[in-house]
């Protein structure tokens, strides 16, 4: 990769965040109320990047696994608690699935891409490893709390019909399997909107990256490519492991649907 | 203390000792507690074949909790329930419940026409054998006082006694041999309570090897559809 870019100066960032003062204006034109929320977002986004950016350059000279590993793992639990955070109603244990559920999914399909698709070496080559699987986390964050969400939603608004399924010797598996399928789709539509698009509408921000630092575009579209059926890959992973322990949790082995053991608005 | 009392309706035989060999449907030591009230303690409840047993109680003394936790649909705090001389923890819980069918007071049914609902049952593995008895349905329906019309309408759109004469409908024809009746015709005019009265006693008197349970609140209805009576009461 040749690396024949502008290198951002502070007064130039310093211009750029001058935009949000049209978004402050039009909050404030318009009563949208949403000026503290906008300043706050954006100091925190500034901070954080800039934080990332140190970070990543101590990161990106790691010759070791363990620490890059360990960030990985840091990573995977941020994104797992963020994927709850949005669901309103939850249960016991909730946090502990999502962890298992993205820590499988994305670590699966990170490793087997890393190892056996780029054949990066080492395999766990910070400058490879940490940038693709934050890519992954976030898209199955989204994909996570999108399906856990619904699945909660749709077996305390359908409580009435999953009972009376059961009441009619419905197993539990046959009760929720709507559901279930509901969620599942609920969470992979993101992705699947993404990839109809990409290209055409949207460009996306690693392949845009990669081209600003210099690298052909047909090359970057191959990395784009390989991202995006990985993203598939994991959303469906982490959904459906997400959603089948929390329904393990839900309906016991009686083939009882356990509400009381839903706390928020149900 | 919550108490329980057992009394009888006087023109009818009381099954209580009667019971044969093996009972058929025997639920004994049932204590429940919802946070430290306790509903009721080692209640025992016996059913012979044919019987017709209705529990009565004010509301709050946990009548369709009763029901719920027969149809094993709550889990149960303590005691056991022996079905067709089988313990509750022989059978799969689909195969008891596709026995020992549960009526909620406000049945559920799923989005589309009132046709498709009885229908969706004969998908799950425990039907697979059976098939929807079309002839069957069209007959339940005429007694009901339904025509062909009712069965394009929306499940969404009936009332709840039209949803609770659907929901009587689906359960009757995967064949059961134990119905759980949870106020069944609360929200029915005296015509459909007439018909749905009627049909329940058809359905007994089809085969010697049914029973059901009903609760209700209204006395006479009571006294015209069961054997016996089972109050359940709390005390001061």
């Amino acid at each position: 990769m040749n690396s024949h870019y502008i290198n951002l100066d502070n007064w130039q960032l310093g211009l750029a965040a001058l935009l949000i003062l049209l978004n402050v204006a039009i909050s404030l034109a318009l009563r949208l109320g949403l000026a503290h929320s906008l300043l706050i977002a954006s100091v925190r986004m500034m901070v954080q990047l800039l934080l990332v950016g140190f970070i990543l350059e101590w990161v990106f000279a790691l010759t070791t696994p363990l620490p890059v590993v360990g960030i990985g793992l840091v990573m995977t639990a941020l994104a797992s608690v963020a994927a709850v955070r949005r669901t309103r109603r939850r249960f016991r244990g909730i946090y502990w699935n999502s962890l298992l559920s993205t820590l499988g999914a994305a670590f699966l399909v990170s490793g087997a891409a890393l190892a056996g698709i780029i054949n990066v070496h080492p395999w766990f080559a910070p400058q490879y490893a940490i940038p693709l699987l934050g890519m992954v986390l976030g898209n199955l964050l989204t994909g996570m709390s999108l399906s856990l969400d619904r699945f909660m939603q749709g077996v305390a608004r359908e409580s009435g019909v999953i009972e009376s399924d059961l009441a009619l010797g419905a197993s539990r598996w046959e009760a929720a399997r709507p559901l279930i399928g509901e969620a599942l789709r609920t969470g992979m539509i993101p992705t699947i909107n993404a990839m109809m698009v990409m290209g055409v509408v949207s460009l996306p921000g690693m392949m845009t990256g990669q081209m600003l630092a210099g690298a052909s575009p047909t090359a970057a579209v191959r990395y784009q490519i390989v991202i995006m059926f990985m993203i598939a890959a994991t959303t469906a992973l982490g959904t459906l492991a997400v959603i089948l322990l929390a329904f393990r949790t839900l309906f016991n082995r009686q083939h009882q649907l356990c509400e009381k053991k839903v706390s928020g608005t149900f | 203390m919550p108490f329980l009392q057992h009394s009888t309706s006087d023109t009818l035989p009381i099954h209580l000792d009667a019971s044969p060999a093996q009972p058929f449907f025997h639920a004994r030591g049932l204590s429940f507690a919802v946070g430290d009230r306790l509903l009721w303690l080692n209640l025992d409840l016996t059913l012979a074949p044919g019987e017709r047993l209705a529990i009565a109680g004010p509301s709050g003394s946990g009548k369709t909790l009763l029901l719920r936790t027969l149809a094993a649909l709550e889990p149960m705090q303590s005691g056991e329930i022996i079905f067709q001389g089988r313990p509750l923890s022989d059978w799969s819980m689909p195969a008891y419940r596709a026995h020992v069918v549960y009526l909620p007071q406000r049945p559920a049914l799923p989005e589309g026409s009132v046709e498709t609902a009885p229908q969706l049952p004969f998908h799950f593995r425990m039907h697979q054998n059976q098939h929807f008895p079309a002839e069957q349905a069209r007959e339940l329906l005429r007694m009901l006082g339904r025509d062909e019309h009712f069965l394009q309408q929306r499940t969404e759109r009936l009332s709840g006694g039209e949803a609770q004469i659907v929901a009587m409908l689906r359960a009757l024809l995967i064949a059961p041999v134990m119905l759980l009746l949870d106020e069944p015709t609360a929200s029915l005019d005296a015509e459909a309570v007439a018909a749905i009265e009627k049909l329940i006693a058809n359905w007994l008197q089809e085969n010697p090897e049914r029973a059901c349970i009903w609760t209700s609140h209204d006395r006479q209805q009571l006294g015209r559809i069961s054997d016996r009576v089972l109050s359940l009461a709390t005390g001061a």
